[in-house]
């Protein structure tokens, strides 16, 4: 296997993290400041994704999806907040799952009931649809290049969000302590569904630039949001530093993986029990990475030690 | 002098940059009632959860009966013969006191694996569990779900759990807070009659309680212990004063 | 819920034990008027009905008795299923499932399959659990979770068994003395599972490692403080809970002459999980109740609109939000 192609990979792995983190990140700011576990954001993911892919059937822009895809998750992660989620937080876990279990059915069949059963496809914008020449002579798509790029500010704003703004110390103070931040006169309320609508628009955001690459179908959020999960145990719970870090360790063992496992076993054995054996090791490694992870550190690398 | 039944031995344990623990030696010996004093924020639940072995020592050692148990966890400390009752009471608020009881029956006489035999119906168990239920005065309470009982009944129901362990010595945690003149009376009256039976380490708040009933007192302030003796002693005894009232030396 | 669970069982004819009883006899009635009203569909509806129920009597052991919300059980499920989809695929054959270091072969003796998928499933939950159980809460469910999907990609993925097809065993294993293709006498194995799983739930539930076992869903530090490792206690329900939902996958490969990753996918889990809080969580009969409201209503929600699952999810939220205890708090009340 040539380095260029290696490098490749390790992009590919990159972009693949990042856009992993888009959805971690809201996970993990719910769980941490609202104690809720959301399985419902898959499908918030998947709204973002159809939003997009029907408006820019409409208008022929992309632009105008990408817009859209953000309003609209926001405003279904708004309207499930207000309805449904916001009865849960002082339930038990197990309530939390089947409320947001449920609200994945529901999601799923009426998007399946509104757009059909057939998956859509969504064109990259004609501004990003060429590739560039990376030092080194590799060729690499600029769109997947772009994703890079949008994964690595959205990261960015997130950290100053968090870290410096007035917001953030509401949200960490949240997470600490609801009834003093709520004597303390904020609208607890409304900071919830204000923090739960932004991890839905990262969540609709990842999943029209990730259908744009993929395609637009019913029950594409549900496999990105157990991932997420691995990330957020991997990182640990409420920190968006781990959920970065996780999101980049799954997206690059996962793609390295497929891609070297079954050359690995190449070596040493013919090479369609190689291609077997490898595909199905490759497709186990990062739930093996998660349980390394556990066993070394059960609170998750950034995590307090559970 | 007869052999210490616990042992706490230059214990230290930090959070962060607090010394929670610093140091700390102390003993409990056969007979005794053992009082553990301090203002709040002394380290006194730390000791106690680091002698339980729910927390793990940075330096020192725990010593249970002339061994060393630095390394094992609460369950073995338990099987070993430590018996606890929680600062906020801690039973399975489902199940009746019986069922409490017997959990803690269960516990120290091994064989949790059983699948077989319903455990109501175990004359091994609920026998044992009677008995350890009568000696905390809760006769006749056995039916009652935990979750019924009253304050000081919940705190006695502790008291029949670590019994049922037939334990070598007792880690009793603000057992009197919040009983009222009555119900303290009541458990000081228990508490002084098992001595006897088994050694008690205490840590009181009631000062009343603590003078009256304990054969010795040891005081922390600041995570390290600065007296140790008889309740006349430490009454006496300038830093202990200096600590509570504020005293110059 | 579960004060009652341990002690003596009720001399009494208690409300619960006669909806107990209407539900065992309810389930027997369906296929037997089914088969002489000459609709044996409605036997297949039933068949399935018990299997999901005997699952679910499984994973009530650890979500119900022991508080582990476990959203990967459909791992257990599935791994069961393949034990039996392979064994009998390799026995029809008479291809050898391995050959080094000593052969052995498949077969479709029953008798022989299932103690292979219980053991199968068994081993699965000792390791899940072991790893799953250093954590707790939520972590434990995303975990479980996780480790399902890892079962799942992994069948996907193998090429040996059908890979992302699934594998068809075309007729049903053996059972000495009954006709196993006879939907009446399918059934009736099936149901005589269920019916020997629900005594056992009920034995284990009275029993020592049930006492501990509630005791660690209820306060885990209390149970060590009384000299009871929680996590070994919480482990051992994991595994016979683990075994006994394999024992069902093995059965339910078996009612579909075929087997596919479908079961051991995240929904599978989701369904499982719903069935049981459907029937009433930690009700020893819960399962039963769940998995037949749940296949009523696949059937009949099925068939007046292809989006029923859509209502399905409406009503699950309903019962989460307002109608908390199940089909079993609302017949016998909350505390049985």
């Amino acid at each position: 296997m040539s380095l260029l192609l290696l490098i490749e990979q390790v992009l590919n792995g990159v972009q693949f993290g990042l856009m992993l983190f888009l959805m971690a990140a809201g996970l993990t700011l719910v769980f941490g400041v609202m104690g809720l576990i959301n399985l419902a954001h898959g499908s918030l993911y998947m709204v973002g994704a159809f939003a997009c892919a029907a408006v820019a059937a409409a208008t022929g822009s992309f632009w105008l999806g990408l817009a859209a895809a953000l309003g609209a998750a926001a405003a279904a992660g708004a309207l499930v907040e207000v309805v449904v989620i916001r009865r849960l937080y002082n339930r038990d876990h197990l309530d939390q799952v089947l409320a947001t279990f449920a609200l994945i059915l529901m999601f799923s069949e009426g998007t399946r009931w509104a757009f059909g059963s057939f998956p859509l496809y969504l064109d990259v914008p004609a501004v990003l649809a060429g590739s560039v020449t990376l030092p080194g002579g590799i060729v690499y798509p600029e769109f997947r290049l772009a994703l890079i790029g949008v994964g690595l500010a959205v990261a960015a704003v997130l950290f100053w969000l968090i870290g410096r703004t007035r917001i953030g110390v509401r949200i960490r103070a949240g997470e600490a302590d609801r009834e003093m931040i709520a004597a303390l006169g904020v609208d607890i309320g409304r900071l919830y569904t204000v923090v739960f609508a932004l991890g839905a628009a990262l969540a609709g955001l990842a999943g029209a630039l990730v259908g744009t690459v993929q395609s637009v179908q019913v029950g594409m959020g549900e496999p990105v949001l157990i991932l997420a999960f691995v990330v957020i145990v991997i990182g640990g719970i409420g920190s968006i530093r781990g959920a970065l870090l996780g999101s980049l360790l799954v997206g690059l063992t996962d793609t390295l993986g497929r891609v070297l496992l079954p050359q690995a076993f190449a070596l040493a054995m013919e090479a369609s029990a190689a291609n077997a054996v490898g595909s199905a090791l490759a497709s186990m490694s990062i739930y093996i990475l998660m349980a390394a992870v556990l066993v070394w550190r059960p609170g998750g690398l950034f995590g307090a030690p559970a | 002098m007869a052999e210490p039944v616990l042992r706490a031995e230059r214990l230290s344990r930090g959070f962060g940059a607090l010394r929670a623990v610093d140091e700390v030696t102390l003993e409990l010996r056969p007979g005794e009632i053992h009082a553990l004093i301090g203002p709040n924020g002394a380290g006194k639940s730390t000791l106690i959860r680091l002698i339980a072995g729910e927390v793990r020592p940075d330096a020192g050692q725990v010593l249970l009966l002339g061994r060393d148990v630095s390394r094992l966890d609460v369950a073995r400390r338990a099987r070993m013969g430590l018996g606890r009752t929680f600062q906020v009471s801690s039973v399975a608020p489902d199940f009746s006191v019986l069922q409490n009881v017997a959990l803690a029956v269960l516990g120290s006489r091994g064989g949790v694996f059983g699948l077989w035999r319903n455990v109501m119906r175990d004359e091994a168990l609920t026998g044992p569990a009677r008995e350890a239920i009568a000696d905390a005065g809760l006769s006749g309470r056995g039916s009652v779900p935990a979750a019924a009982l009253s304050h000081g009944e919940r705190r006695k129901l502790e008291i029949a759990m670590a019994l049922a362990l037939q334990p070598r010595l007792l880690l009793l945690d603000e057992p009197m807070a919040g009983m009222g003149v009555e119900g303290a009376a009541e458990l000081g009256a228990l508490l002084s009659r098992l001595r006897t039976r088994v050694p008690i380490l205490l840590v009181e708040h009631d000062m009343d309680a603590v003078f009256a009933l304990s054969d010795r007192v040891s005081v922390l302030a600041e995570g390290r212990l600065i007296a140790s003796g008889t309740g006349a002693e430490i009454r006496a005894d300038a830093d202990v004063r200096r600590v509570y009232l504020g005293e110059a030396a | 819920m579960t004060a009652a669970a341990v002690q003596a069982p009720a001399r009494r004819w208690s409300r619960e034990a006669r909806v107990n009883t209407a539900l065992s006899l309810g389930l027997l009635a369906v296929p037997l008027l089914a088969m002489a009203a000459g609709e044996p569909f409605w036997v297949t509806l039933a068949t399935r009905a018990a299997i999901l129920a005997l699952a679910g009597v499984g994973l009530n052991l650890a979500l119900g008795y022991g508080g582990l919300v476990s959203f990967g059980h459909a791992a257990f499920f599935g791994l069961g299923g393949y034990a039996a989809g392979v064994l009998a695929s390799h026995g029809m054959s008479g291809r050898p499932i391995v050959t080094w270091p000593l052969e052995i072969g498949g077969t479709t003796q029953m008798l022989a399959i299932w103690p292979v998928a219980v053991a199968a499933a068994a081993l699965g939950a000792l390791v899940i659990g072991a790893l799953s159980l250093r954590t707790t809460g939520v972590f434990f469910i995303m975990i479980t979770l996780a480790f399902g999907q890892m079962a799942f990609y992994f069948m996907v993925s193998w090429p040996a068994y059908g890979g992302e097809d699934g594998l068809p065993t075309y007729v049903r294993s053996r059972f000495p003395g009954v006709n196993t293709m006879a939907p009446l006498q399918f059934f009736a194995i099936a149901y005589g599972w269920l019916m020997l799983a629900l005594w056992l739930s009920w034995r284990i539930a009275g029993s020592r490692l049930g006492l501990a076992l509630q005791a660690a869903r209820q306060n885990r530090q209390r149970l060590a403080a009384v000299g009871i490792r929680p996590k070994s206690v919480l482990l051992g329900a994991f595994v016979l809970s683990g075994a006994l939902t394999g024992l069902a996958g093995a059965l339910y490969t078996d009612l579909n002459r075929f087997v596919s990753p479908a079961m051991l996918s995240w929904q599978t889990s989701g369904e499982l999980l719903v069935l049981v809080i459907l029937g009433g969580v930690g009700r020893l009969f819960g399962p039963v109740a769940g998995a037949m409201l749940f296949i009523a209503l696949e059937h009949l929600l099925g068939g007046i609109s292809d989006y029923w699952q859509f209502f399905l999810g409406a009503m699950l939220l309903m019962v989460v939000l307002f109608a908390r205890g199940g089909i079993m708090g609302a017949l016998a009340g909350r505390d049985g």
